[in-house]
């Protein structure tokens, strides 16, 4: 792990250092159960209401849910199926909407690979790669052994994945009966958490650079090109962030 | 559209999602951790999720599109002033962001 993006500290109240697998695995699972639950749940609640809105069953919902569990290509899914698009314009739209989870599954899965995993593993965690779990594991890694970042991951994600499912069915069944408002407040939950998650701990240089860079560019480039902002938004920052890390590294050291 | 399209947009939708999961195992056997490669894929998803909370903040598409801009952004205020009063307690800063921002919105 030599590399400069390691650096940043656990965030505060990360005091375990679990010393095993199962104690890594019971770590994660307490992890999920509090904020991550509440705000995934809340956005699987709004989900389960819009499947029910669409005129969608409760079993699209959940299978929907517990295959995709990944809400953005989710709700293209089920927005673009009830316009009536076809099979090829659906699969183009959600796997567009979905590709942020390459380069989360690229940056995740070499810090929890370890010689003693069976391989089947690691193909199984990648359907677990969804923003909550990787920024955790981000956060978590320097205070987790290699070896247990895994088992730390299987707790946390495989937790949130059944609060999602069972929030995908509440959500379902409360659909036009919560006023409107609280809809729009749960909903709002998401960004909220992702914007206090970043604030947390203060990020190693690069890091910052990037989450500041993407901020200005995100809004910006998705006025540019809506389908394509997103991605060109992380290609962009991200790349700028890591030159200028690079560039102030080497003033520092040569 | 006839009864087979439900399973076939699921299966659709869920081939398309794991695509993006499973090309990163993939990929990232062949990735070095310690390497400048990996460390600049790090930095771009930083970067992707950062303009991804602040469109969400700023520019929302669907039902949050609803709420106003100075809403939205009083509320995101709320929750992190709430969150540092609190010694950053992540529950208690979202907590009070939703609740502004349904005042806000009724």
């Amino acid at each position: 792990m030599g590399t400069d993006d390691t650096r940043s500290e656990p965030a505060s109240g990360a005091r375990a250092n679990p010393v095993d697998a199962v104690a890594s695995f019971r770590f994660g699972m307490r992890e999920a159960v509090g904020p991550p639950a509440i705000i995934m749940g809340a956005s699987f609640v709004g989900f389960g209401s819009l499947v029910r809105e669409s005129g969608l069953s409760l079993s699209f919902g959940l299978v929907s849910s517990a295959t995709g569990w990944a809400l953005p290509g989710q709700l293209a899914l089920v927005e673009l199926y009830g316009t009536g698009a076809g099979l090829l314009a659906i699969t183009l739209a959600v796997a567009l909407a979905n590709a942020r989870l390459l380069p989360m599954s690229i940056s995740a899965l070499p810090l929890m690979r370890h010689p003693r995993h069976p391989r089947i593993l690691y193909w199984i965690a990648a359907h677990f790669i969804a923003a909550t779990g990787w920024a955790l594991l981000m956060q978590r890694a320097s205070i987790l052994r290699q070896e247990h970042r895994l088992a730390y991951y299987f707790g946390l994600t495989l937790t949130l994945w059944v609060v999602s499912l069972l929030c995908t069915a509440v959500g379902w069944e409360l659909a036009g009966r919560v006023p409107r408002t609280v809809t729009l407040g749960l909903v709002f939950l998401n960004p909220l958490y992702f914007l206090l998650l970043f604030l947390i701990d203060t990020p190693a240089r690069g890091r910052l650079l990037a989450l500041g860079f993407g901020a200005a560019l995100g809004p910006l480039l998705h006025l540019a090109t809506p389908d394509w902002g997103l991605l060109l938004c992380g290609l962009v920052a991200g790349t700028l962030a890591f030159a200028l890390d690079r560039a102030a590294q080497r003033g520092r050291h040569g | 559209m006839g009864d087979w399209t439900v399973p076939a947009v699921l299966a659709a939708g869920a081939a398309a999602t794991y695509a993006s999961r499973g090309l990163g195992v993939l990929l990232s056997g062949r990735i070095d951790p310690a390497s400048g490669l990996f460390a600049w894929i790090g930095l771009v998803t930083y970067a992707l999720l950062a303009g991804l909370v602040a469109r969400m903040i700023l520019l929302p598409i669907g039902p949050l599109a609803e709420t106003g801009l100075l809403a939205r952004l009083v509320a995101a205020a709320v929750a992190a002033a709430l969150f540092y009063l609190t010694r950053r307690n992540l529950l208690v800063g979202v907590t009070a962001g939703a609740i502004a921002l349904i005042a806000l919105a009724s």
